[in-house]
């Protein structure tokens, strides 16, 4: 049997998915990058380098925990969290930033661009930026700063300059025009360091790769604790990189059954929701085919999400590849639903999860009681929560005027 | 011969280099853009790029992304940009179409009836920014084997070993875009562009068109001396944005256009 995990082929395709669509002017940079990836993959020294950082700066391996009174709350599945949001910035998106920041520096470029939606991944960004001594500048919409100006300030405070993206609705995707606008017309001094599985080859394969570690680890952790594999993976997904981290290693392993979580904000008939998989249809933007949400005329649409980090309209190519090949089930949470998560996991096991990985929560808790108590069950638990206080407070604020 | 071709090769005699404009589909309206369009030619546009709308133009500025939120809002589609095309044709043959866009809305569409739609209105070649020559096979070669042109992109990153890849397959004329950057951003200098010119001869008998930052008159006039055409689209599009009028937006861009071609076609004399 063919692995799974070969993918992309030499044009960055996974299946149908994925490639290389970008505006002229970035193809050589691009092809450059994806050099420079080959190169670093099997130079001992990258990987020396990118093991002290992931273990003395951002502080791996992450615990797997095994979450005792979610469990016994949900009556079924035993489940464990893999602790992502105790990395160093609060969640798994310094993986994949260290390891690009090492490549930009072996590249010479001194100047670091980034999108960011939630801003955990400007944060990210902004730390490694400055732990190297680079300038940085973090494109981020106007919606999402409104929602998130703590994140915003702690951007501020690392030494990134942060813009605000005032076109179309002012969140994720628009940020990432901007970036490429930047990148386009920077394009010798700047690197620029995307934040999610998505985007031209090799983005979607090279950030798969920095955050295969979570999965990595995850196998050898529950090895340790079950002596076996996991039965079921969960995650989150708005672009998906901290799914595909955890999935990519167990992607080969027929019996574990992996659940991707899409944001299906007030419901995918709504229409406001950012269900790429289960609401969008083929496409391209941002440099790759993948499932999108647009109109009749191929127009996108916006996200909508409650939490910024999950409210973008498109989605990994992989993820679209292996959505289309069956082998990861895609299913999608309301943003009540993930509320109610969130203060499931807040109560239980006194952890504040990001409405992000609540998402990933809620469709576990729907689960585990089905599933016999010995079906071991992880969850990544990708960010923490002190970003979402306002949100959530806003949230019942509005309730409460409501009633 | 095409009309591309034709049009190139009457340039060639007259010795002047081709003027071509830029406007986006339903700017800011139906009926006022097919009057730009119209006029157009008339004005002394021999090559016109038509913007098909898009929601993320990534690689434009802040004027042509306006002109894409404001036809959007009036609801111009893929379908009316193929119509307005057709329109255009009933009254004038022989002035070479380009559309000019994002790849996404054709997917939409359906790539065979794109082709046979286009071709049925009179179009006769396209840019397409997000379509580089790693996926010739997703739209240029089924629209070249369908007698249409695809025009590509060349710019200041496309180095020597790259350029006969992006070379090979382009028809029409080579577009190059003269600044790294968006659309409506800072110039190129003469020098560099000078340079570029010769590059590209080196590696294609197409003819050379320049583009990116072209605003004035002057500096038409200029690029014309180099070039086998020039390419304006920000500027014309201000023109929109700042008219308080859908007539007095008509009357603006023409006058802009006027004055670009007479830059032209006293370039080199």
């Amino acid at each position: 049997m063919s692995s799974l995990r070969s993918g992309p082929d030499a044009t960055g395709l996974f299946g149908a998915f994925g490639g290389q669509y970008v505006a002229e002017t970035l193809m050589p940079l691009i092809h450059d990058l994806a050099a420079e990836y080959e190169k670093a993959k099997t130079d001992p020294e990258f990987a020396r380098e990118l093991a002290y950082f992931q273990r003395d700066y951002v502080g791996r391996p992450s615990p797997l925990y095994f979450a005792e009174r979610l469990t016994e709350h949900c009556g079924g599945a035993k489940i464990y969290l893999k602790r992502e949001e105790l990395n160093h910035t609060g969640a798994h998106k310094i993986n994949n930033c260290i390891g690009q920041i090492l490549l930009a520096r072996r590249m010479g470029k001194r100047r670091i661009i980034a999108e960011t939606g939630a801003g955990m991944h400007g944060v990210a960004t902004a730390t490694v930026a400055a732990r190297f001594g680079l300038d940085c500048v973090i494109y981020m919409g106007t919606t999402d700063i409104d929602r998130q100006q703590a994140n915003v300030f702690r951007m501020r405070l690392l030494g990134a300059k942060v813009i605000p993206v005032t076109a179309g609705t002012g969140t994720l995707k628009d940020a990432m025009n901007e970036a490429l606008r930047d990148w386009v017309t920077n394009v010798d001094s700047t690197f620029y360091l995307i934040g999610t599985v998505a985007g031209p080859h090799p983005y979607p394969a090279m950030v798969r790769d920095f955050q295969a570690v979570i999965g990595k680890e995850t196998r050898e952790q529950l090895a340790e604790k079950e002596g076996r594999l996991p039965d079921s993976l969960v995650a989150c997904i708005g672009g998906g990189s901290n799914a595909m981290g955890l999935f990519h290693p167990f992607l080969d392993d027929a019996s574990v059954k992996i659940v991707g979580v899409e944001a299906a904000g007030h419901g995918i008939d709504s229409g406001k929701h950012a269900a790429s998989l289960n609401g969008g249809v083929p496409g391209v933007l941002h440099g790759n085919r993948t499932f999108l949400l647009q109109d009749a005329d191929g127009q996108i649409i916006d996200a909508h999400s409650i939490s910024a980090g999950l409210d973008y309209p498109g989605i990994g190519p992989e993820h679209a590849w292996l959505h289309d090949i069956g082998r990861v089930e895609y299913t999608s949470i309301t943003d009540d639903e993930a509320l109610a998560a969130f203060h499931q996991c807040c109560r239980l096991e006194g952890i504040i999860p990001a409405l992000e990985s609540s998402h990933a929560l809620a469709e576990a808790f729907k689960r585990a009681p089905t599933l016999p108590r010995d079906h071991l069950m992880v969850i990544n638990l990708s960010g923490r929560g002190d970003k979402d206080m306002q949100t959530v407070m806003h949230h019942y604020d509005e309730q409460e005027e409501h009633i | 011969m095409s009309r591309l071709q034709t049009r190139f090769a009457e340039l060639k005699q007259q010795d002047r280099a081709a003027l071509v404009t830029f406007v986006t589909a339903g700017d800011p309206d139906y009926a006022t853009s097919l009057a730009i369009l119209k006029g157009l030619p008339k004005a002394g546009a021999d090559v016109i790029e038509l913007g098909m709308p898009f929601t993320d133009p990534m690689a434009d500025g802040p004027a042509i992304q306006l002109a894409n939120l404001r036809a959007l809002a009036g609801k111009q589609d893929l379908a009316k940009t193929l119509r307005m095309v057709r329109d255009f044709r009933q009254d004038d043959t022989t002035t070479p179409l380009v559309l000019m866009g994002y790849f996404n809305p054709i997917h939409k569409y359906g790539v065979p009836r794109f082709i046979e739609d286009a071709r049925a209105a009179g179009v006769d070649g396209l840019i397409v920014v997000d379509l580089p020559p790693e996926h010739n096979a997703d739209l240029c070669d089924p629209a070249q084997a369908a007698g249409i042109d695809f025009i590509r992109l060349t710019t200041p990153t496309t180095d020597d070993k790259r350029l006969p890849k992006v070379l090979n397959g382009s028809s029409g004329f080579v577009y190059y875009v003269s600044v790294a950057g968006v659309t409506g951003a800072g110039s190129a200098t003469l020098e560099h562009v000078e340079q570029a010119v010769a590059r590209l001869r080196r590696h294609t008998d197409l003819p050379v068109a320049i583009g990116f930052g072209i605003r004035t008159p002057e500096h038409a006039a200029t690029i014309a001396r180099l070039a086998d055409g020039v390419v304006v689209g920000s500027a014309l599009i201000d023109r929109i944005a700042q008219a308080s009028t859908p007539a007095q937006a008509v009357q603006d861009v023409l006058d802009l256009c006027s004055a670009l071609a007479e830059g032209i076609r006293t370039a080199r004399r």
